[in-house]
């Protein structure tokens, strides 16, 4: 029956239909006794190990995670790797458990059964899907392979990364904003966007009740008094467009007082193959980015 | 029924009184109209209390099953979810039309102030328009002015289980009540003057995964509707109550039990558990006396393992004897279905001309992408067309139904099935337009990835059995407004949206279809050309179908639900 179920997280319910969060219900029980206790048996998860349960939660991954956060929890142009060891939201099983539970607020990641669809997961759900992250985890940390000082020089600089992207308050306005990034987005999925900027275009825009977010599609149209404007589409519906030039100049059109109006999925943003950009270098930049974004 | 309580804003005559009398202006008190109240239980009072609000006020007429045979001579008013009986959502209004829709304005707009989709079509009776809203609200409207007259508030359990938002499609009228089924799984009667709880009765436990969204169906003296919940392994049925005494007069389950026709077409116990809801208004035909509802997916929703078989009657058109609920035929769309490919769409009644040998026919654009017209009499298969991608299938079996491939079954490591699970259309209903013989539907365009992700039923939990998500391709999703030739399933004209909407569609004896859109706009499309004449900006995205109606004399208005608002438009 779903009717938005695949998408469902981008039309939420308010918060307070959320079960009861065994978190606080946790943080309770851990004020009644002390602090220490902190990373007590509360802490754990009752399904640790347990490869069966792992089994069980790669399943429950698949249909609650895996929209966003890829099959194999590697990660997708929505959500970040889950497979690194270093998380920016949660380190401890109890903090995985509050994030499923109770969502990021601020970010795209809903809470368990927020959606409208429901109830949501089971606790025993909850801790079966922790057991299977836990499972696909790198054991080690992963060091990022360039160098984020380098890379931010070339980001601001010579690579000109920043003309059309802002990081941490600086750079231009056309592109997508990328301070966050490195944090939200794999190095794969950042690598993709660089060197092929076309094959997935990055979401801008997102209304309440819309189903879709806009992309960062390319149009050009030529205006009544035959004037030529080329920009990125900041949003769009079957009878206007609003569009930045690359001049940042913002134009609010009507369909039907243009001469022409041309939409492609052919990025705005050139495509950095090793001629323009070696590895090495994209992995300083991707370096920069991931150490922005970790914060 | 445990802790929960039906509340009607303020005690019902409170609002009814109060508003009758402010209206007057005659009792500007605020002690006296108190005291007025306490008097009103009085029936002298209340016999004088009528004469005096009567005159220049809307008389109730009844609201009869014969006026909902006839509904087509009475154009002003929208009696029943899809307009008539039919299901053809077409208004015999034709004030509104090529030529002067582009002048069309904004009449009023109505708040319901709740989040959540508004997924409501209004009906309209005699200058009132009752309309239900978002966490099983229900109210009653001046059509003329969108001004409230009741509203009905529903306090509805922390843990009812519905599978997509606090949704509900609308109301069905009969007599003096309108009727409702709620995300609790209750169905209620209302009284159509106050929106008092006249009865109130539990069809089945929500907490099982059980709960309505539907619009009831109102034929002869009964109330029908079918359930929701498919996502939950609910053993789907369709329910008709007693409309003056909410007593329950059938039910039909929609997966047949042991001992029954069907039933060997389910694997073990898996029928237990089996799915098939009927969350979409179905049809009558008065003349044969039967009714056309749509049943959905079976469960679980996207996994065949564990239930082999047809599983009857998921996926199908149920004909019922509409006084014992009887089944006549049936035809299932998509047997075994592994895709959640629900057939709930309005089922549409179409009759070919004599000159084409006036057969009685009935049409539906399926959610797997082909569409479908059956003889209406016997259940059998006309033609099936596709009118949008479809991969699933290459051959056809010997009734000329497309047969499902054995490599579009969901796999663990996911493949990319055309279309995704959200359907070629869905649950939006299309409209048939007699003047122009085209049928007219929202599509999407849209693939998904379904991989296999096996879970254990467990009673109020989700029950999908797969896991699907958009396909990573690089085409963009599509959606469309696609007018269809019923008899040979070509596409005649084609609109497209910026984005795939989830607006049902209108048309009108002016020539016109409406629909809406994603990112908010109210469209009137010629009808045999497709070219939009006239838009408005609503501000929210679309998740209902229009209506249309008509107030003062003959002044149609055009009536949408978008965002959390209920829009009325029509000629300044």
């Amino acid at each position: 029956m779903p009717q938005t179920k695949a998408l469902g997280p981008l039309i939420r319910r308010p918060p307070g239909r959320t079960k009861f969060p065994v978190s606080q219900l946790t943080a309770l029980i851990l004020l009644a006794f002390s602090v220490a206790a902190v990373h007590a048996a509360d802490d754990r998860n009752p399904l640790a190990g347990d490869a069966k349960a792992a089994k069980l939660g790669e399943f429950q991954f698949r249909i609650n995670c895996a929209l966003c956060h890829g099959l194999g929890a590697h990660g997708g142009g929505r959500g970040p790797d889950l497979t690194r060891a270093v998380k920016k939201h949660s380190h401890s099983d109890a903090d995985m458990f509050q994030v499923i539970s109770n969502g990021i607020a601020g970010t795209a990641m809903p809470g368990n059964g927020t959606n409208g669809q429901g109830v949501g997961m089971t606790e025993e759900e909850i801790w079966q899907i922790i057991t299977y992250i836990r499972s696909q985890e790198v054991k080690a940390p992963a060091q990022p392979l360039g160098n984020a000082s380098h890379g931010k020089n070339l980001f601001f600089g010579d690579a000109n990364c920043s003309l059309c992207h802002m990081v941490a308050g600086k750079g231009g306005r056309l592109g997508p904003e990328l301070t966050t990034v490195g944090g939200s987005r794999t190095r794969e999925a950042i690598i993709d966007s660089v060197r092929n900027p076309s094959r997935r275009l990055a979401w801008g825009l997102t209304e309440a009740t819309k189903e879709f977010p806009q992309e960062y599609e390319s149009v050009t149209v030529v205006t009544a008094d035959g004037k030529k404007i080329k920009g990125v589409a900041l949003n769009e519906d079957s009878f206007s467009v609003q569009i930045m030039d690359a001049g940042e100049h913002i134009h609010l059109l009507e369909k039907d007082k243009l001469l022409s109006f041309q939409k492609s999925r052919e990025s705005a943003m050139p495509k950095y193959d090793v001629e323009v950009l070696s590895d090495k270098e994209l992995e300083d930049i991707v370096a920069f980015l991931i150490s922005v974004g970790a914060k | 029924m445990r802790g929960q309580r039906n509340i009607v804003s303020g005690s019902t005559s409170d609002l009814g009184w109060r508003s009758a009398f402010s209206a007057a202006n005659r009792f500007p008190f605020n002690g006296i109209l108190a005291a007025l109240e306490r008097c009103a239980t009085q029936p002298l009072f209340t016999a004088l209390a009528f004469l005096i609000i009567l005159p220049g006020n809307i008389s109730y007429a009844q609201v009869t099953f014969e006026r909902l045979v006839n509904s087509a001579k009475e154009p002003q008013n929208w009696m029943t979810y899809s307009g008539d009986y039919s299901g053809k959502r077409f208004s015999g209004l034709d004030q509104i039309n090529v030529t002067n829709a582009r002048t069309m304005v904004t009449k009023w707009v109505y708040q319901t102030g709740a989040t959540g989709k508004l997924e409501t079509t209004p009906l309209v009776i005699d200058g009132i328009l009752y309309a239900t809203g978002q966490d099983d609200r229900a109210f009653a409207l001046d059509a003329r002015t969108g001004r409230p007259i009741w509203m009905y508030e529903r306090q509805i359990p922390g843990d009812i289980r519905p599978c997509c938002g606090h949704v509900n499609r609308g109301l069905a009228i009969l007599g003096d009540k309108v009727f409702m089924g709620t995300l609790d799984a209750h169905v209620v009667a209302l009284d159509a003057k106050t929106g008092a709880v006249v009865w109130d009765v539990a069809a089945a436990d929500y907490r099982t995964g059980h709960s309505f969204t539907v619009a009831p169906l109102a034929v002869k003296g009964l109330i029908v509707i079918g359930v929701s919940g498919g996502e939950y392994g609910v053993r789907g049925f369709i329910d008709a109550y007693d409309a003056d005494t909410g007593e329950r007069k059938w039910r039909f389950y929609t997966v047949p039990g042991p001992g029954e026709p069907g039933h060997g077409s389910w694997e073990g116990d898996s029928w237990k558990v089996g799915g098939a809801p009927a969350w979409n208004t179905g049809t009558y035909d008065p003349a044969t006396n039967q009714i056309f509802w749509p049943t959905g997916n079976p469960a679980p929703s996207n996994r065949g393992e564990g239930r082999a078989g047809d599983n009857l009657y998921s996926n199908s058109l149920l004909a019922l004897n509409a006084d014992s609920g009887k089944m006549n035929w049936y035809f299932q769309f998509t047997k075994h279905d592994e895709h959640d490919w629900d057939a709930t769409q309005v089922p549409v009644m179409i009759n070919t001309p004599i000159e084409a040998g006036a057969r009685h026919l009935i049409a539906q654009a399926n959610r797997n992408g082909f569409f479908y017209v059956l003889d209406r009499t016997s259940g059998k298969l006309v033609s099936a067309n596709a009118y949008g991608k479809t991969t699933w299938t290459d051959t056809k079996d010997s009734e000329g139904r497309p047969v499902t491939n054995k490599e579009a079954s969901p796999t663990l490591e996911g493949h990319t099935v055309c279309p995704g699970a959200l359907g070629t259309t869905n649950w939006f209903p299309p409209t048939y337009d007699p003047q122009t013989g085209l049928f007219y539907v929202t599509t999407r365009d849209q693939c998904d990835i379904f991989s296999t992700a096996p879970q254990p039923y467990e009673a109020g939990h989700a029950f999908y059995g797969s896991a699907y998500f958009p396909s990573e391709g690089t085409e963009p999703y599509r959606g469309f407004l696609k007018a269809i030739d019923p008899l040979t399933g070509q596409v005649k004209w084609k609109f497209e949206h910026t984005s795939p909407t989830w607006s049902g569609v209108l048309s009108t004896a002016g020539g016109i279809v409406f629909s809406g859109d994603a990112e908010g706009n109210f469209i009137a499309f010629d009808a045999a050309a497709g070219k939009p004449l006239w838009h408005f900006q609503m501000g929210g995205a679309v998740y209902a179908a229009p209506m249309a109606f008509a107030v003062d004399d003959g002044k149609e208005y055009v009536a949408i639900a978008a965002g959390s608002a209920l829009y009325a438009f029509g000629l300044p």
